[in-house]
């Protein structure tokens, strides 16, 4: 992907593709809180990730001998109301939560990238058509959004992923065309164009691969926000159906039982904070280390 | 000034317009006959179709969508499946409690980020501009439910201060403000900051510094007024934000607003209720940011008005 992009950006060529890997590479690791973030997230994909190897046990299988125990040895975040390890499920949550992140993620930037590369390149009453809908769909706060049209699909991991892929699609939109219209003008475009360069040319080599790292650093965020919507869906019992382990569904179950077995609501909620917080550290490193002079102003 | 917020006024026309086409489509994609919905399985074919005639469903799409629409105009949002009541006046009676949290939770949100944003910022690279850095990147990373819930476990549980939910005193509205504007600190800290930063670096700050102002004329009243301006298109943009946080506030808190009504709806599959919470949240997040676009004319003189 970074050959690719790199060459493309600039005439330097091979030489340069070869030197942007490790420039933005070293200028992440640099950036100290990024590397937190990333660190910590390798951490929870490998707990999420290694899950069957870690908790053999079966985290929906009720236990009734030994309901909401507190954290101890034996359960370091103790038992909920059905006897199941909470460690072993925030574990076992952690898979669905990535799982519905990353897939929302991909929905969104596959229908908002092409459409706002269109949009912003061609111009014309495709764009007009393009704003106006997106305009409307940003006159709705996300979550609602997401929240009405887990209202009309019904509930369950695919719907979910569906409805917090929709309702973040706009952003990409929106950004893919600004860069499309930023550098559609500018002399480079101009100079494939004069060597004869088809549209689709100019879109794929030229147009797409600037819009390479703004993309990155939004999907990164965005994970987190896909993530915290998804949980927030689920806290409202709006979104994976029981018994299924998933943080904010777990966060539900356990409001119930908040004055009695603090735990229970505790632990799922500190394991998406830690989530988006470290999806947040290191799409701002990345923001730092791919541009610059994108920094947030 | 006047024509200005008139033409925004006029733009805003066909965005709310669009709204309702986008609710109203949306509802009708929900599988099933709303009519055999609302009567439930025991009524007989010919009941559930005299309904279905009776709410106009046997209408063409675009024929029941005026309908609607002119229904909506006269402030009918149509009937509750589940209570039977006018849908308009369920939202009435929890509009209030929604905007009361909104309101508090904005002016909280305003105050307490303004104020870290400029701390922040006069004392940059400082241990304080590290530390409201850190609060504020925790801020935007919390889940606005756990934090009602972690809030709600100290202080209502532990300590006893508050109560853990509920609507009156204002005692009541204590926890769920906090927690809704906790996100909104956070980004109004950073923009403040980031805003006030640039401005403290221009060249009629140092001027003013250099003709012997104090540290309070400089910064508060010739830097932070330039700063403002992101500042107060932020508000605007989080608000919508924080109507999503308020959905979730509310559940937490039992907070008998706008939000608990359209997640209760949504359980009870009660679409008109859904369809008129969802369209009250979208116009009121349309008017908000019309105010904003408004006041940010105000603040900002370059901006044209005619």
């Amino acid at each position: 992907m970074w050959t690719r992009a790199s060459t493309t950006v600039s005439w330097a060529g091979a030489r340069e593709a070869v030197r942007t890997p490790p420039t933005v590479w070293r200028r992440l690791r640099r950036h100290r809180t990024a590397v937190a973030g990333l660190a910590v997230l390798a951490t929870l994909v490998f707990v999420a990730a290694a899950a069957p190897l870690l908790f053999p046990e079966d985290p929906t299988e009720p236990r009734f001998e030994r309901v909401l125990r507190p954290p101890s040895w034996e359960h370091p975040l103790g038992t909920d109301n059905l006897g199941r390890d909470l460690l072993a499920r925030i574990a076992y949550g952690g898979r669905v939560s990535f799982f519905i992140g990353v897939l929302a993620v991909s929905f969104s930037a596959l229908v908002g990238v092409p459409v706002g590369l269109l949009s912003g390149y061609y111009g014309g009453k495709f764009d007009l058509v393009v704003q106006r809908l997106v305009d409307l769909l940003l006159a709705f706060p996300g979550f609602l959004l997401a929240l009405t049209l887990v209202a009309v699909l019904g509930v369950g991991v695919t719907n979910v992923v569906v409805a917090v892929g929709l309702a973040s699609a706009p952003v990409y939109v929106r950004l893919v065309r600004g860069v499309a219209l930023s550098v559609r003008n500018q002399t480079f475009v101009e100079a494939a164009r004069a060597l004869g360069a088809s549209d689709r040319r100019i879109l794929f080599r030229h147009v797409l691969p600037n819009c390479t790292a703004p993309v990155i650093v939004q999907s990164t965020l965005q994970l987190g926000t896909a993530i915290l919507t998804a949980a927030g869906l689920g806290f409202l019992g709006l979104g994976v159906k029981p018994p299924t382990p998933e943080w904010g569904t777990m966060l539900g179950e356990g409001q119930t039982y908040l004055f009695s077995s603090w735990y229970m609501a505790t632990f799922p909620g500190l394991a998406i904070f830690l989530t988006v917080l470290a999806f947040n550290l290191l799409g701002d490193g990345l923001r730092d280390a791919l541009d610059p002079r994108m920094k947030l102003t | 000034m006047g024509a200005y917020i008139l033409r925004r006024l006029a733009l805003a026309v066909p965005t709310l317009v669009g709204v309702t086409v986008v609710v109203f489509a949306l509802i009708r994609l929900v599988p099933g006959d709303p009519a055999r919905l609302a009567l439930g399985l025991q009524a007989s074919e010919e009941e559930v179709q005299r309904l279905r005639v009776q709410l106009g469903l046997d209408q063409p799409l675009p024929v029941q969508y005026v309908r609607f629409l002119g229904r909506l105009l006269q402030g009918d949002l149509g009937r509750s499946v589940v209570t039977g009541e006018a849908v308009a006046r369920e939202i009435a009676a929890r509009l209030p409690a929604t905007v009361q949290l909104a309101v508090a939770s904005t002016l909280l949100a305003t105050a307490a980020g303004m104020a870290a944003g400029v701390i922040s910022a006069t004392r940059q690279y400082s241990w304080v501009d590290y530390l409201v850095m850190t609060v504020a990147l925790f801020g935007i990373s919390l889940p606005v439910f756990w934090l009602g819930l972690m809030l709600m476990l100290l202080f209502s549980v532990h300590l006893r201060w508050l109560p853990a939910g509920g609507y009156g005193t204002p005692a009541h509205l204590v926890l769920p403000t906090v927690t809704l504007a906790a996100f909104s600190v956070a980004i109004i800290a950073r923009m403040t900051r980031s805003s006030l930063l640039e401005v403290l670096h221009q060249d009629y700050v140092r001027t003013a510094w250099a003709k012997g102002l104090g540290a309070q004329a400089v910064v508060l009243r010739h830097a932070l007024k330039n700063a403002l301006i992101p500042v107060v298109t932020v508000i605007g943009l989080q608000f919508g934000g924080l109507l999503g946080g308020a959905i979730l506030t509310e559940t937490v808190f039992a907070w008998p607003g706008m939000g608990r009504l359209l997640v209760g709806a949504i359980v009870a599959r009660d679409y008109p209720v859904v369809q008129g919470a969802v369209l009250v949240f979208a116009a009121l997040f349309t008017l908000v940011n019309l105010a904003v676009d408004v006041l940010y004319a105000y603040v900002d003189p370059r901006i044209h008005y005619g």
